[in-house]
């Protein structure tokens, strides 16, 4: 029955800190991240013996280098050099990352937890793939569109159901949108196995014809720069980014949005209906990751597989949160992730010899991304250790 | 009897501060006797709660010394209080729903030995069965009543040996029939030479199952008497205290028409209890209608009703009547619906972060809040918003680093400032306010009951549900007072007294019981 009373505060506690200006924040994260570049630098140095001049000109010309890729050597004019650059490669995947990114915005903003754009992107991708491989023979501008349209549905039915279910039964969002995922896999990897029959692969869709490919809308005619695919691609996307970023600053719907994210009670009481703020926003963000599916089989790959988005929509997560949910600067967020991704597979293509495997690469990103998120927290938040006089004072209680 | 009795706790000034602002327990100096049944009498924000929370480990005191059977004990962690025989029951109760009563008992006690259910549940018959408890050991806590939970707690107290129990408004949330259930356990447990203290706001049930009552009015210790000695009114003076004279004008205006009606009103809350009973009356325009209670006896879902945002049950009735006498009915329609209809309704609410604003905006967009849908454009017209601010800032004096500062940084007084302002600012027919100037200093106290004595001139219904009696009795022109859920009475507020109002809070009238109590002086 003894009640023992040693009046210590605890070793190490945190406090909220004062917030910094916005050049401060800059500069202590560019500076986490050059920390860890260089930390990442002496640990290569130290392991394979790759000399940290040679890694960072590597990882450099792995993500931004204008040299040509391997199978590009044929190729004379400039524009077909830089198209087919490590440069071009990074900006092209940034955007499929950064179109995922954006599309979460709005979710997220409403704190609706959306980890399902894994799914909803192959929902569009498998939808659109559907009508290409099933009707090439349309009219290619009639064909374009219906498969734009069906991804967008099939990508926004996947973002209602668990909207449905949330607002109506108040499940769960994130195990729901994450299952979902699975759902999606699952029906990809049916027609995949339907449609390559007895064939080890899927192989590109439409090949000869390249019906329902996005430049099939100027077959024949003469391959001017404005006419590539992939440019094509990152203008959209580019635009998507900046119409999302005045839709939650400007509209009615991004107010809406706001709100329910703050607090559903006060959204109720200024007459907002929660349910349907909800249901359309998700609709719309399940929508966009359908229009990434739908953009990622007509521009890029022409063909489809369960590992087409390759884990980007669970990348996206990371980058809404590192932008807090700004477009803009989901833009550099997308791209650092990705050119560190390129700039260490060009590492474990050139050394692999010396050990710097796939892996290693990916722990090389994963700590420069530590450095990054984990510098957020010392910007909120002060360490504070346990000064020693408490102790005096835990003596004489 | 009673004085042959030792203290078995005894409380020497003790101090607690919440902030610098909230001075809870001001220097408490009381004993607590062995064996004894100890009501704790006090309104709202008299610091009942926070004095019981020290002896129970939540809470630290700032200052004071704590006696427990004449040892200095230092009561850091519920933990420190379990080994001290001391346990709480608290209002909302701290149990896992998908366990059974047993399980629930021996969460968290680190006795010798592997876990034995079937001992436990053993030792739990012995326990009901000693004071008369009816508990099943196998029950699930989801199949549970909210009175079962209850005696579970204390079933859960007395397993772990506790000699002293607190009860937290125990009968708050039970029947009649429940209640008197509850008492004649504690008189069992008291006979068993147990010590309870009971926290409550009732004072029948003070008088009924008491030996000595203790008295806190605001933070401040008044009294103990013992209970045979006191009577409802004097313990109603003790707790609300000699009435204060206040400077605040009391304007009278002319002209009164019908505004609003309400009738029959009734809802339940999320945990199927009956919140608000059969509650009917009538709000006139150019008057201010006070609306006084304990706090949590339907304030709250009287004024959500009214503003579209309850789900009532059915039979009741609100007809808002339109200055040019075309009557419409409110019930069944949103908030949007409400304003569409031409009704301009504002409403102050308790919780002003959590439901008037949006904490993470500025000024300028929860200026918006309400008609941020106004126009056809798909685009939000910030430009309106932005006067509006402006102007709530230089008039009210909001002290904000700037306009776009999410309203969650500013002070609690100038939040209040920010929403009242807005909802000013749209011109109302009917103003509700819940706690307007809770948190508030004087000086800003003062600018609200202006501001409400200046919508009242211009004609506008004002209900303004309050906690300061003194307060209510100056401002109101009628006082309306709930009493857990029912109206017990409506006063004219410039001939009713403290006492009265404060004996109606606590009591429902033999008489109006289940009855339409709107006997106002029209």
């Amino acid at each position: 029955m003894t009640v023992r009373n040693n009046g210590r505060d605890p070793f190490v506690h945190l406090t909220k800190r004062a917030p910094v200006s916005a050049l401060a924040g800059l500069l202590i994260r560019a500076g986490a991240f050059v920390f860890a570049v260089l930390l990442c630098a002496i640990v290569v140095w130290i392991m394979i013996g790759v000399d940290p001049i040679t890694f960072l000109k590597t990882m450099f010309t792995g993500s931004f280098g204008i040299q040509k890729l391997e199978n590009a050597k044929n190729f004379t004019s400039f524009w077909r050099i830089f198209t087919s650059s490590y440069f071009w490669t990074t900006f092209k995947t940034g955007c499929k990352l950064l179109l995922l990114a954006v599309a979460l915005a709005p979710a997220f903003k409403m704190k609706f937890w959306n980890i399902g754009a894994e799914g909803q992107f192959l929902a569009g991708a498998i939808s659109a793939t559907y009508i290409m491989f099933n009707y090439p023979g349309l009219n290619p501008v009639v064909l374009l569109i219906l498969m734009l349209t069906v991804s967008l549905i099939a990508g926004a039915i996947w973002g209602i159901v668990p909207a449905l279910f949330k607002a109506k039964w108040g499940t769960n969002e994130t195990l729901f949108t994450l299952m979902m995922n699975y759902i999606a896999i699952k029906i990809v990897d049916f027609f995949f196995n339907k449609w390559r029959g007895t064939k080890s692969a899927l192989g590109i869709i439409n090949i000869d014809s390249e019906a329902g490919w996005l430049r099939s809308l100027w077959k024949g005619s003469e391959s001017a720069w404005f006419r590539n695919e992939d440019l094509i691609f990152m203008v959209t996307v580019l635009i998507i980014a900046v119409l999302m970023y005045y839709y939650l600053r400007l509209t009615k719907h991004g107010y809406e949005i706001a709100v329910v994210g703050d607090s559903q009670n006060t959204a109720r009481y200024a007459g907002i209906s929660v349910r349907k703020v909800i249901i359309r926003t998700m609709a719309l963000s399940g929508a966009l990751c359908g229009l990434c599916g739908f953009l990622c089989v007509s521009s890029q790959g022409h063909t489809v597989n369960s590992n087409l988005a390759g884990g980007y929509g669970f990348t996206a997560i990371i980058v809404a949160w590192l932008s807090r949910f700004n477009t803009f600067t989901m833009v550099g967020v997308s791209l650092l992730i990705v050119a560190l991704e390129n700039g260490s597979a060009l590492m474990s293509n050139t050394y692999s010899d010396l050990g710097f495997s796939v892996a290693f690469g990916k722990i090389i990103v994963g700590v420069m991304l530590l450095f990054v998120i984990g510098c957020e927290f010392f910007i909120n938040y002060k360490v504070v250790f346990r000064a020693r006089k408490t102790q005096k004072e835990a003596v004489e209680a | 009897m009673e004085n042959k009795r030792t203290p078995v706790i005894q409380l020497k000034g003790i101090t607690k501060r919440f902030g610098t602002k909230v001075l809870a327990n001001d220097n408490i100096t009381m004993d607590i006797l062995d064996g004894e049944v100890l009501a704790l009498l006090g309104e709202n924000g008299s610091g009942k709660t926070t004095l019981l929370n020290m002896l129970s480990g939540i809470y630290y005191p700032d200052s004071g010394e704590i006696y427990v059977k004449g040892r200095r004990v230092s009561i850091k962690s519920p933990h420190d209080a379990f080994l001290l025989g001391i346990g709480m029951i608290h209002q909302h109760f701290k149990l896992v729903n998908v366990f059974t009563a047993t399980e629930n008992i021996v969460l968290g006690l680190k006795e010798k030995g592997g876990l034995d259910l079937k001992a436990a549940a053993n030792r739990i018959r012995e326990i009901c069965d000693e004071y008369g408890f009816d508990v099943n050991p196998n029950q699930k806590v989801y199949d549970m009543t909210v009175s079962q939970k209850q005696t579970l707690e204390i079933v859960k107290a007395l397993y772990r040996g506790a000699d002293i129990l607190i009860l937290d408004e125990p009968t708050a949330v039970l029947t009649p029939q429940e209640t008197e259930k509850l008492f004649s356990v504690i008189r069992n447990m008291q006979a068993a030479g147990k010590t309870i203290i009971i926290i409550t706001h009732k004072l029948q049930e003070v008088l009924a199952i008491s030996d000595r009552v203790a008295i806190l009015r605001k933070g401040e210790y008044i009294a103990t008497v013992k209970t045979s000695e006191a009577t409802v009114s004097s313990l109603t003076e003790m707790m609300v205290g000699k009435s204060v004279g206040l400077n605040i004008e009391r304007p009278e205006v002319k002209e009164r028409s019908l505004r609003l009606k309400v009738s029959g009103l009734s809802c339940r809350n999320a945990d199927n209890i009956e919140v608000l009973k059969d509650v009917s009356f009538e709000a006139y325009s150019g008057e201010i209608l006070g609306v006084a209670g304990i706090s949590g006896c339907g304030q709250k879902e009287m004024l959500e009703a009214i503003a579209g945002l309850q789900k009532l049950e059915p039979g009741a009735e609100i007809t808002y009547t339109h200055p040019s006498g075309e009557t419409e009915t409110l019930i069944g329609k949103s908030p949007k619906q409400i304003r569409k209809m031409g009704v301009s309704l504002s409403f102050v609410p308790e919780d002003r972060l959590g439901m008037g604003l949006v904490g993470g905006m500025g000024m300028v967009d929860n200026m918006l809040l309400k008609d941020y849908n106004r126009g056809p454009s798909p685009l939000t017209d910030k430009k309106p918003s932005k006067e509006l601010a402006e102007r709530i800032h230089d008039e009210l004096g909001v002290v904000t680093p700037s306009l776009s500062t999410p309203v969650r940084m500013l002070s609690g007084g100038n939040v209040q400032k920010v929403l009242v302002g807005r909802e000013l600012a749209s011109a109302p027919t009917v103003l509700m306010t819940a706690y307007a100037v809770r948190g508030l200093d004087i000086n800003t106290s003062y600018v609200i009951y202006d501001l409400l004595n200046e919508q009242k001139q211009k004609g506008v219904a004002v209900i303004f549900v309050g906690e300061e009696l003194d307060v209510l009795l100056a401002l109101s022109d009628r006082i309306l007072v709930l009493c857990g859920g029912r109206i017990s009475g409506i006063l004219d507020a410039r001939t009713a007294t403290k006492e009265q109002v404060g004996y109606l809070m606590t009591n429902i009238p033999e008489a109006e019981e289940g009855g339409n109590a709107d006997d106002s002086q029209k």
